[in-house]
């Protein structure tokens, strides 16, 4: 393992630690798909963004990401946290009486970091896109991503603008799907079945690629080719398969840990299979 | 009763086109979309001249509110246009969360508004787009009354700072203000000062109020009619000394009666003087196909409405 894979393995440790400590504190939120996407949130803000240090709302000339999936909110505020953009002492506000943490992501609240609300589904790419056309207005070469559920793709705007996006060409995003194939009522074979998503985004026009969001290695592989093959006319599109509740054994790959918050017992047990590496807030 | 006259009719649409294009032209961060009604919502100067700014996204409205708040992020001041319709309520989650609540200068721009978009039927008018958007914390909601208005409050708006719903028609309807008038958010304008009952009235009711005040001078009734065409913030100050001054109030609006410019008058009435008001606008219900003259009428929307419930109001002091 090389070094720069164990630093980022180390920090995604720490951000799923603060992940089931944020929620067990306000006996609320969505712990599942903030696990099973951590890999992904530490290889972005650790490794992939190019990003400025002080955060201005306009993002200008700097690589921006959207959170579709508003749910997710424990990883994103952790993520950024970790990343400097607030004190990592906050997190233990999380979805507490005035608080700039909310259930989801506000802008209202101005937390450093978020640029859009999110939490009513599938509107995130809509606005990656938006924010896509005003880089390439700007002459701004930095990228934009976005991360939506895959439950969330049983919204109809995402495939508005999944038809958008390739007949304008725009080609300076990456949007990724999290594919752990789980939503609140079941799994997402049950409740709606997706179908072949490669198949699909590339009839829409996307370029399409796989990982898995659950190995480092793979991860960045897979996100430094996804900027390579940008500015060639398509956007891009990472299906990404995880495992909901990844790194607690008892929470994985289970719906009914989407948004359930564990008790003092079950968090002692997954602090138990989290090595603390950063320092808990 | 001050004369007012004209000499020419044309839809606010048009004067949104117009406002659109120079605004346009001025700066460089106006950008426009449109949901394939670039021929309706008269948006075809600013295609032309402006094609790297103008974005297409086709029957996509949900779509096209999303890219607008993302366009933001770049420091672009969007445009939408579409049907008031399909701008308010088809929309009404992405407006309010990536747009209002998210704080993005957005400017929703939204034509055929009300009945008198005509045969097309109720599908296509709605007559609850002002109470939805007023009902978003920060939006600022304009109805304009005439083209000239039209145009004055598009190139207003670029330089306000914040989500803003701008309303306007499709027929065509007198032109009496100025050309060359100032915009001012929130600021009413005194259409005609009087004496015996306050007229409020937004969008080309204005003009109806006109003629309504007319016909009241010609029985000793001597009415000031106010112009309100920002409905949000509205201007309580104006509202509240016209009424000391005449102690009754008729509101008239082509919306549904529930929800729209009556109501944020008599909010402001009953917090600080509550006197007698009276509605002049739909009665709670959806519209139908007509030419707009006739279902004007039909829906009680007329200068004649607007007497009828003046002499209400005043045996009600």
């Amino acid at each position: 393992m090389s070094a720069d894979i164990a630093k980022l393995e180390s920090i995604a440790k720490q951000v799923r630690r603060d992940i089931v400590r944020m929620v067990h504190s306000c006996q609320s939120g969505h712990p599942g798909g903030s696990l099973g996407c951590t890999d992904f949130f530490v290889a972005l803000y650790f490794h992939q963004l190019s990003r400025r240090k002080e955060f201005n709302l306009d993002g200008i000339n700097e690589d921006l990401f959207f959170l579709s999936n508003g749910h997710i909110s424990p990883v994103f505020y952790s993520t950024l946290a970790r990343a400097g953009y607030f004190d990592i002492s906050e997190l233990a506000t999380f979805r507490k009486i005035n608080s700039r943490l909310q259930g989801h992501p506000t802008t209202h609240e101005h937390l450093p970091g978020i640029r859009v609300a999110s939490g009513s589904l599938g509107q995130g790419l809509s606005v990656a896109i938006g924010a896509s056309r005003a880089k390439k207005l700007n002459h701004d070469d930095k990228l934009v991503y976005v991360l939506m559920g895959d439950g969330e793709l049983q919204e109809g705007q995402v495939w508005e603008a999944a038809m958008y996006a390739p007949h304008n060409k725009v080609d300076n995003l990456i949007a990724t799907i999290d594919l752990n194939g789980q939503q609140i009522d079941g799994s997402t074979e049950q409740v709606l079945s997706l179908g072949n998503l490669k198949a699909k985004w590339e009839a829409f026009g996307w370029d399409v690629l796989e990982t898995n969001g659950n190995d480092m290695n793979q991860l960045l592989d897979t996100l430094a080719e996804a900027k390579n093959r940008t500015g060639k006319g398509k956007p891009i599109m990472i299906l990404m398969k995880t495992e909901m509740g990844n790194g607690v054994d008892f929470m994985m790959g289970s719906h009914k840990w989407h948004g359930v918050a564990p008790n003092d017992e079950q968090l002692a047990a997954a602090l138990d299979q989290l090595e603390e590496t950063l320092g808990d807030y | 009763m001050k004369k007012y006259t004209y000499t020419e009719k044309k839809d606010t649409r048009s004067g949104f086109g117009a406002g659109l294009h120079e605004i346009g032209k001025k700066n460089d961060k106006v950008v426009a979309l449109c949901a394939d009604l670039i021929g309706s919502l008269k948006m075809d100067a600013f295609k032309k001249d402006f094609p790297e700014r103008f974005f297409q996204v086709g029957i996509a409205e949900a779509n096209m509110m999303g890219i607008a708040a993302g366009l933001t992020i770049g420091g672009k001041i969007p445009y939408t246009g579409t049907f008031a319709n399909f701008s308010t309520g088809r929309v009404y989650d992405q407006i309010r969360q990536s747009i209002a609540y998210s704080g993005k200068n957005v400017k929703i721009c939204a034509s055929h508004a009300g009945l008198t978009l005509g045969e097309d039927g109720a599908t296509h008018q709605i007559l609850e787009d002002i109470g939805l958007m007023k009902m978003l914390p920060g939006m600022t909601v304009i109805n304009p009354c005439d083209y000239n208005q039209t145009k004055a409050a598009t190139i207003a708006i670029a330089n306000h700072d914040g989500p803003v719903y701008l309303r306007f028609g499709r027929p065509s309807v007198p032109i009496f203000t100025d050309p060359d008038q100032k915009f001012e958010i929130g600021k009413a304008w005194m259409v005609n000062e009087g004496t015996d009952v306050t007229i409020v009235a937004t969008g080309h009711l204005v003009w109806e109020a006109i003629q309504a005040g007319e016909k009241l001078a010609e029985v000793g009734i001597d009415a000031e009619i106010i112009n309100i065409h920002t409905i949000k913030p509205i201007d309580e100050e104006a509202i509240l000394r016209s009424v000391s001054k005449t102690g009754c109030v008729v509101t008239a609006e082509e919306h549904n009666r529930l929800g729209g410019l009556g109501d944020s008058v008599a909010q402001v009435l009953v917090k600080n003087n509550p006197v007698p008001q009276e509605y002049v606008a739909v009665n709670d219900s959806f519209g139908e196909s007509g030419t707009p003259a006739q279902l004007m009428a039909k829906y009680g929307l007329n200068a004649d409405n607007i007497v009828s419930a003046v002499q209400k109001v005043i045996k009600r002091k």
